[in-house]
């Protein structure tokens, strides 16, 4: 292994790491208020799609198309969750479910295919460097919104405790909208990043990485920057096994696809195995307050 | 000069639920440098009129005035007001350290940033001056119930409070603990400068003994007393409370001679997270005895309570039962085996572990019971006799006089000391051969003690070996034959408490911190 291919590897990691990171932090924001975010994959399908959509007019249009299919998404989920106290999981499940209808339909209707869109040629460019930036960057932000902002305060306190936190005048309703909403913006830039990287829509093209963005979450101990370290860690596995396979290595492709949900796995039952020293979930995650 | 108006006032105030009046007609106030206390059995609506008074429940009638200023009140208002209501439960976030805590929701900031330094040495300062001495970096889940009672007023105090409203402040806590408390209270509402009132719900009749100037008693939603502290004796509060006279609970002295032990634990050590919460525990149990255990909370009570039942794994050392062959060794039983030899648990948490809220009052008298109420049809398949379930359910609902007596109600619907009499009764109907009891009165209405008293001494004149784990002094007076005091998890000593010359409780007291036996 010369020091090359390890560059390349992490060169690697860091691009496929961004979608990982961006729905980690996605979900890590609006877990710690307590709202338990499922729809992250449908979040990452969502603006994926709408940035392909506005790619036609630029790099700019299909970004900021992007950014309001996320916050659009999150709008719809947190009123139904936060507002109207539907159940949070079923609600994720079937967000992730809409995206992939809703993609497929506006597939068939602009390009007529319900599979992929042609090759979106406005997004050539070297964008990697901007977005593994601001993802690790945004890693770092949230990590001083949570901890250092009297917004940040609020969020935890409400994921804790929301009965409390009310008692002492906090708006507990607005604070889980408002961690939903940034919640959908975050996770949005990973879903503009999978168009951006490959320049092209295809159904499906988030491949469950806003599944295993949960399990990155769950893994970093719902905090920022655990979620970064464990979103990276998922990504070296799915950078190892895209290298290898491209060095000749007789893999399948669905065996290299399922590495990084088998890692999945195997953290998930580590981090159940160590308990709760370190982490524990939010207290009141999954409760909606009346 | 004329005298500053109340702080706040209720007028005729009534409050309904459904076709319950919860407060029917209540007319109360509290004035600058006075101490109320608030009195009454378990849904005799204390907390319905605190919450009323700060506008968590709307009126149904009368009228609330802050400073003489009538309003319509909400909990805005209220704070604005210098209202400040300490609830019941801890509204606490346990992972928040105790600045974050007092100052949620009205932060320092600096530069938009939270100003985490000034709020630590605010609260810092807020603490010394008021005698509530803590941490402000400590997280609350570390405090022990005393501490995080403190974290409960100086959040109220931050706020400018000057009508502290508090909710059974010291029933989670240790007698020195709760003296403290109030002595701090006292002195928040003694210092003439803070004008500062303090409206007190308590159960415990000496306390309001010990600090209220004026004691309101409220009986089925209506005020029935309003008297001055000095001018009565606890036994008249109490008769006011029940409106009818207590038969005082008295232990009948042990016949001569040994009786077989019924339960044995010997050299028991339990570990929990790491920490020896057990260190070689040796205590006996005899039949028709209650060994009462003293101690601080977190001396190893719980875990000894969980060993013995079977919920917590035992590092070495044995737990034995008697059965009709002599002692038994149960310590590696489950808990279904060690019920089925005849031990019964009434669990210090009721919510955690004595009751699911939203069964029926039936089915939580059926839970670990249900082979005694099946139908003889198709034994396998253990078919329940309901109609027998609730013939036994309303006998037992008469008998400790669970109100209301609905067998068919969910235990949600109850108030805490009828929830508390629910638990003994399930236990206690299955005549076992032993009882655990835990914290049996915590929180509870003193009709409800006389009951659960009651019951816990009738079960041992009937033969039975109670373990009572409690951390009232009088409680243990009362019932226990003997008091061992737990301290650190081990046995400190035991103390003979014969009816005609109890233990002194200085003694107790002292043994419980640790003095030398």
């Amino acid at each position: 292994m010369s020091a090359s291919w390890l560059l390349g590897l992490g060169v690697t990691t860091l691009r496929l790491g961004v979608p990982y990171i961006m729905a980690a932090l996605g979900g890590t924001v609006s877990e710690r208020a307590g709202v338990i975010n499922i729809a992250l994959e449908g979040l990452l399908l969502l603006s994926a799609l709408a940035a392909a959509l506005g790619a036609p007019h630029g790099a700019a249009a299909a970004a900021l198309a992007g950014l309001g299919a996320g916050l659009a998404a999150a709008a719809v989920f947190g009123l139904l969750t936060v507002l109207l106290r539907a159940n949070q999981v079923v609600c994720g499940v079937a967000m992730f479910l809409l995206a992939d209808g809703l993609s497929r339909f506006l597939l068939k209707v602009v390009y007529g295919s319900t599979s992929n869109s042609p090759r979106l040629g406005q997004l050539e460019g070297h964008w990697a460097p901007l977005f593994v930036t601001g993802a690790l960057l945004a890693g770092l932000l949230l990590h001083g919104l949570l901890g250092a902002t009297t917004f940040g305060l609020r969020l935890r306190a409400v994921g804790e405790h929301p009965a409390a936190a009310r008692s002492l005048g906090v708006p507990v309703h607005r604070v889980r909208l408002l961690a939903v909403l940034l919640s959908g913006l975050l996770t949005s830039v990973g879903g503009i990043w999978l168009v951006f990287d490959q320049r092209q829509f295809v159904a499906l093209m988030s491949g469950g990485r806003g599944f295993i963005a949960l399990a990155a979450m769950i893994f970093g101990g719902w905090r920022p920057l655990g979620a970064v370290g464990a979103a990276l860690l998922f990504a070296l596995a799915e950078a190892l096994a895209v290298r290898l396979q491209a060095q000749g290595l007789p893999l399948p492709n669905y065996a290299v696809q399922m590495l990084p949900c088998g890692l999945t796995l195997v953290a998930l039952g580590l981090r159940g195995a160590m308990g709760t020293r370190g982490s524990r979930p939010p207290a009141a995650l999954g409760q909606p307050l009346d | 000069m004329s005298a500053p108006p109340p702080l706040c006032e209720a007028v005729d105030l009534s409050v309904r639920y459904g076709s319950l009046w919860a407060n029917r007609g209540v007319s109360l106030a509290v004035r600058p440098g006075e101490v109320v206390a608030l009195v009454g059995e378990n849904g005799a609506g204390k907390s319905t009129l605190l919450h009323a008074l700060y506008g968590l429940v709307p009126l149904d009638g009368g009228q609330v005035r802050y400073h003489g200023q009538p309003v319509v009140p909400s909990p805005q208002r209220a704070i604005a007001a210098g209202l400040g209501l300490v609830h019941q439960h801890f509204m606490l976030v346990p992972p928040l350290t105790v600045a974050e805590n007092v100052i949620l929701g009205q932060e320092p900031r600096k530069h938009g940033l939270l100003d985490r330094r000034r709020a630590e040495e605010e609260v810092r300062a807020l603490a010394v001056r008021h005698g509530l001495a803590i941490d402000p970096r400590r997280p609350v889940a570390d405090l022990s119930v005393g501490e995080a009672q403190r974290v409960e007023i100086l959040k109220v105090l931050y706020r400018g409070a000057r009508l502290l409203i508090l909710d059974e402040p010291t029933a989670v806590l240790t007698p020195a603990e709760a003296e403290g408390m109030l002595r701090v209270l006292r002195q928040l509402v003694s210092d003439p400068a803070g004008g500062r009132g303090l409206l007190l719900v308590t159960h415990k009749l000496d306390e309001v003994m010990a600090v209220a100037d004026r004691v309101v008693v409220l009986r089925q939603g209506e005020l029935v007393a309003s008297l001055p502290a000095q001018a009565c004796s606890p036994a008249e509060i109490a008769r006011a409370m029940v409106g009818r006279e207590l038969q005082p609970v008295r232990r009948h002295p042990r016949p001569a001679g040994p009786a077989e032990v019924a339960l044995a634990v010997h050299e028991l050590v339990v570990e929990r997270d790491g920490v020896r919460r057990l260190d070689g525990v040796t205590l006996q149990v005899r039949a028709g005895e209650v060994l009462g255990i003293a101690g601080v909370e977190g001396n190893g009570q719980t875990e000894l309570c969980a060993a013995v039942m079977g919920l917590l794994p035992v590092r070495s050392g044995s737990v034995q039962l008697a059965s009709a062959a002599g002692l038994r060794d149960i310590t590696h039983l489950p808990v279904r085996a060690r019920r089925e030899a005849g031990l019964a648990w009434v669990p210090e948490d009721r919510h955690r572990h004595g009751l699911v809220l939203d069964f029926s009052l039936a089915d939580n008298l059926l839970l670990g019971h249900e082979g005694a109420f099946c139908t003889g049809w198709l034994p396998w398949l253990q078919v329940i006799d309901r109609r027998r379930l609730l013939r036994h359910g309303r006998q037992l609902l008469d008998e400790y006089d669970i109100q209301p007596p609905e067998v068919q109600a969910p235990a949600r619907a109850l108030s805490g000391g009828n929830q508390q009499k629910l638990v003994v009764a399930r236990e206690l109907s299955a005549q076992p051969r032993v009882i655990l009891a835990a914290q049996p009165t915590r929180g509870v209405d003193v009709g409800a003690i006389q009951t659960i008293h009651a019951q816990l001494l009738g079960a041992r004149d009937r033969g039975a070996a109670v373990l009572l784990v409690s951390a009232e002094l009088d409680e243990l007076q009362k019932l226990a034959d003997r008091i061992a005091v737990l301290y650190r998890g081990r046995i400190r000593a035991v103390l003979d408490n014969p009816p005609s010359c109890p233990v002194q409780r200085a003694r107790l007291g002292e043994l419980m911190a640790g003095g030398m036996a």
